[in-house]
C-alpha cells in the first residue's frame, strides 16, 4: 500500500539531492537543472497530498508551479547565454567581477 | 487477475503495430516509384526474385536486406551511449504516438465492447502532444553524439524546427478541441459520424486548422519542404551523418513511420477517422450480412476479373526470361485473393462452426475490418500527398522557415482559436 | 501490490537519475538523466491517478523545459568539467547534504503521521474536466497572472539573449 509518507520521503529525497546539487556543482546549466530537481520534488508533495484529501487543487498548483519553472528556465537560461558571450565560460567560479 | 483483458490489449497493441509497420514497405515503393514517375523517369524496377519484377515491389526487400548486412561502422569519438540510443528513441516515440488513435469503432468479443486503440486515456490529445515533444530527444541526440560539425547543425536545426511547429500544431489541434468538445480522439471521430458534411475540416476554423496541421505536420516529420536538417544537398544527410546499417534504417523507417502517424492525425481529426463515408457503424451492423456479400462478392469479382485479364496478358518471349511470367503470379495472387473475398463474405454461417454475420461479434468485426480499411486508404492518400509535396516543391531556407512558424503560424492558430470559440457559441444558440 | 511494486519501481529509477544529474561529469548526460527523472516522477503520478498532471509532466517539463536545456548546452558546446576546477569543501559539502537529507527522510518516518485514510476519488479525478472546472473557475486569477508571467519571461528572455539591443 502506496502512503502519502512513502512520497513525502521520495519528495525529501530529491529535494535534498537538488541541494547538495545546487551548492556542489560550478556549472551553471546543471545548478538550475537541480532547481528543477528541487521544483519537481515539491510537485511530488502536492500531487502527495492532492491525493489524500481527495481533490485536485494540488494538481493545480502543480500546473502553476510548472509554468512558473518554464518562465523561470527561459530568462535563467537567456542569462547564461548572455553570460557566456562576455566570459566564454559557465563556471560560476569564474563569474567574480564584483567580489572584493 | 484479468487475463481476458490483458490478452485483450496485447491483441490491440499487436493490430496497431502490425497496421503501422505493414505501411512502410508499400511507402518505400511508393517513394521511389512516385518520385520517378513525378520526375518523368521510370524509378527502381530491377530488384527481381527470381526473374519476376513486379514493377519494383521487391525493392523495399532489396533495401532491407541490405541495410541489414551492412557494416556497422561506429565512429571513434562518439558519445556511445547516446549514439546507440537515439534511433530506438526516435523509432519508439514514432510508434507509441500512434496508440491513442482509433483504428475503428468499439467491437463486441468476448461479451464486452472493446475499442480498437490501444488505450483509453482520458488526456488522449494532450498525451499526443507531450510523446511528439520527446520526439525532439531523438535526433538532437543523434546530432550531438556523433561528433561531427554537420551533424550537430542538423540537429539544432531540426530541434528548433520541431518544437517551433509544435506549436502551430497544438494550437491547429486545440481548434478541434473546442469544435468537437472532447480531448479523446474515438469521441471526436464519432462526433464527427459518417456523413461527409459533418467532418472536422467542413467548417472555417476547422479549414484553417487543417492548412495549419498540414504544414506542421510536414516540419514535424522533416519532409520537404521543410527537410533543411537532413537537406542533402547542404548538410550531407544532416543529424544521422555518421549512421550507417540498421541504426540508420531505423531513422529510415522512423521517419515514415512519422509520416503514416501524421497522415492518421490528420484523417482523425479532420476528416472523420476510420468512419466508411455514409455507413455508420449501427448500418453496418444492423445489416451485416447484406453488407458482408455485397462488399466481398464485389471485391471477389473485382479481382477475379482483373486476374483474369492478367491472364490473358501473358505473351511468351517477350523478354526471354523470367519476366514473361510476371502476368501469371499476378494472375494467380489475384485469383487467390478473390477466392479468399469470396470466402469470407459468404462462408460465415454456412460452415458450422464460424458464426453467421448475424452474430453481433462477426458483425462488428466486419464493421471494424470495413473501418480499417478505410483509414488505410485516407492514411494512404495523405501520405501520397506528403510524397507529391516533397518531389514537387523546394526547400525552405533556415530563416524562413523560423519566420513562417512564429511570424505566420502562430497568429492564425491564436486568431483561429478564437474564431472557433465564437462558432461554437455561434452554433450552439 | 502490483502498484507497489511500480512505485518502487519508478522512486528508484528517479532516484538514481537524480544522483546522476548531481554527480555526472558531462551536462549532456546530467540533462538526460534529468528527463528520466522526469519521467519516472510522471510514473509516479500516474499513480497516484494524476493523469492531467502527468501528460502535462511529460509535455512541458521533459518536452519542452529539457529541451531548451539540451538546446543551449549543445548551442554553448559545453563538454565535461574539468574535475580541479571544483569550488573548495565540496566532497564535505556533498557529505553534509547528504547527511541531512538522511535526517529529513528519519524525521517523517518517526514522527508524521499520515495514517489518515486517504480520501475516496471518483472516477473523473485528475482528469481534464474535473482540474479545467476549478482552473477557470476558482483558480481563474493566478490562471491570468500566469499568462502574463510567461509574456514577461519571453519578452525578458528575448531581450537578455539578444547580440545587440
Amino acid at each position: 500500500m502506496v502512503s502519502t509518507s512513502h512520497l513525502l520521503i521520495l519528495s525529501a529525497v530529491l529535494f535534498s539531492l537538488g541541494i547538495a546539487g545546487v551548492v556542489i556543482r560550478r556549472n551553471a546549466i546543471v545548478v538550475m537543472m537541480c532547481i528543477e530537481l528541487m521544483l519537481n520534488a515539491v510537485n511530488v508533495s502536492f500531487v502527495a497530498f492532492a491525493r489524500q484529501m481527495g481533490g485536485v487543487d494540488g494538481h493545480l498548483i502543480v500546473f502553476f508551479v510548472m509554468a512558473v519553472a518554464a518562465a523561470e528556465a527561459g530568462v535563467g537560461l537567456a542569462l547564461v547565454i548572455a553570460l557566456f558571450r562576455h566570459k566564454a565560460t559557465v563556471n560560476l567560479d569564474e563569474v567574480n567581477l564584483m567580489k572584493g | 487477475m484479468d487475463y481476458t483483458g490483458l490478452i485483450i490489449v496485447a491483441v490491440r497493441c499487436v493490430i496497431m503495430l502490425v497496421f503501422l509497420l505493414s505501411f512502410i514497405p508499400v511507402l518505400i515503393w511508393a517513394e521511389r516509384r512516385g518520385a520517378g514517375f513525378i520526375q518523368d523517369r521510370p524509378g527502381p524496377n530491377r530488384a527481381d526474385v527470381f526473374g519476376v519484377r513486379l514493377a519494383g515491389l521487391i525493392q523495399p526487400i532489396a533495401d532491407v536486406v541490405k541495410l541489414l548486412f551492412k557494416e556497422d561502422v561506429t565512429p571513434r569519438n562518439v558519445f556511445r551511449p547516446f549514439y546507440k540510443i537515439a534511433p530506438a528513441i526516435t523509432m519508439t516515440v514514432a510508434l507509441v504516438t500512434f496508440v491513442v488513435v482509433p483504428l475503428a469503432d468499439v467491437v463486441h468479443v468476448a461479451g464486452r465492447d472493446v475499442s480498437v486503440q490501444v488505450s483509453d486515456l482520458d488526456t488522449g490529445l494532450l498525451y499526443l502532444f507531450a510523446v511528439s515533444s520527446l520526439g525532439v530527444y531523438g535526433i538532437m541526440l543523434a546530432g550531438w553524439s556523433a561528433n561531427n560539425k554537420y551533424a550537430l547543425m542538423g540537429g539544432l536545426r531540426s530541434s528548433a524546427q520541431m518544437i517551433s511547429y509544435e506549436i502551430a500544431m497544438g494550437l491547429a489541434a486545440g481548434v478541434m478541441f473546442l469544435l468537437f468538445g472532447t480531448a479523446q480522439l474515438d469521441d471526436m471521430v464519432r462526433a464527427q459520424g459518417a456523413n461527409p458534411l459533418g467532418w472536422g475540416v467542413v467548417s472555417i476554423p476547422g479549414l484553417i486548422a487543417f492548412v495549419m496541421f498540414l504544414v506542421a505536420s510536414f516540419a514535424e516529420t522533416n519532409r520537404t519542404p521543410f527537410d533543411l536538417p537532413e537537406g542533402e544537398s547542404e548538410l550531407v544527410a544532416g543529424y544521422h551523418i555518421e549512421y550507417s546499417a540498421f541504426k540508420f534504417a531505423m531513422f529510415f523507417m522512423a521517419e515514415y513511420v512519422n509520416m503514416v502517424v501524421a497522415s492518421g492525425l490528420l484523417v482523425t481529426l479532420f476528416f472523420g477517422g476510420y468512419q466508411v463515408p455514409f455507413l455508420p457503424t449501427e448500418t453496418i451492423v444492423q445489416h451485416a450480412p447484406l453488407i458482408a456479400k455485397v462488399v466481398f462478392g464485389g471485391a471477389a469479382l473485382v479481382l477475379a476479373g482483373l486476374g483474369v485479364f492478367a491472364f490473358t496478358r501473358y505473351r511468351p518471349g517477350k523478354y526471354g526470361d523470367n519476366r514473361d511470367r510476371e502476368p501469371l503470379v499476378v494472375g494467380v495472387l489475384l485469383l487467390v485473393l478473390a477466392v479468399g473475398a469470396a470466402g469470407v463474405g459468404f462462408l460465415p454461417g454456412v460452415i458450422p462452426g464460424i458464426p453467421g454475420y448475424e452474430h453481433r461479434t462477426v458483425a462488428t468485426l466486419l464493421a471494424a475490418a470495413l473501418q480499417i480499411g478505410t483509414f488505410a486508404g485516407k492514411i494512404a492518400l495523405f501520405t501520397w500527398l506528403f510524397i507529391w509535396v516533397r518531389w514537387t516543391l523546394p526547400r525552405f531556407r533556415y530563416d524562413q522557415l523560423m519566420r513562417l512558424g512564429w511570424t505566420y503560424l502562430f497568429p492564425i492558430g491564436i486568431f483561429n482559436l478564437v474564431l472557433a470559440g465564437v462558432w461554437v457559441l455561434a452554433s450552439s444558440g | 501490490m502490483f502498484e507497489q511494486i511500480l512505485f518502487y519501481f519508478f522512486a528508484i529509477v528517479a532516484v538514481i537519475s537524480a544522483v546522476n544529474v548531481v554527480a555526472g561529469k558531462n551536462p549532456i548526460a546530467c540533462a538526460i538523466s534529468l528527463i528520466v527523472t522526469l519521467g519516472a516522477l510522471a510514473g509516479v503520478f500516474v499513480l497516484q491517478d494524476a493523469h492531467f498532471v502527468a501528460t502535462i509532466q511529460v509535455l512541458v517539463y521533459a518536452g519542452a523545459i529539457m529541451v531548451l536545456f539540451v538546446f543551449v548546452i549543445m548551442l554553448l558546446n559545453l563538454g565535461p568539467e574539468d574535475l580541479d576546477k571544483e569550488g573548495r569543501f565540496t566532497r564535505l559539502k556533498g557529505v553534509g547534504v547528504l547527511f541531512a537529507m538522511a535526517g529529513a527522510a528519519l524525521l517523517i518516518w518517526n514522527f508524521a503521521d499520515y495514517s489518515a485514510a486517504m480520501a475516496r476519488i471518483g472516477p473523473g479525478y485528475g482528469g481534464l474536466e474535473q482540474i479545467s472546472g476549478k482552473l477557470f473557475t476558482e483558480y481563474i486569477i493566478p490562471f491570468e497572472a500566469i499568462s502574463v508571467l510567461l509574456m514577461a519571461a519571453v519578452v525578458g528572455a528575448v531581450v537578455i539573449a539578444k547580440r545587440e539591443l
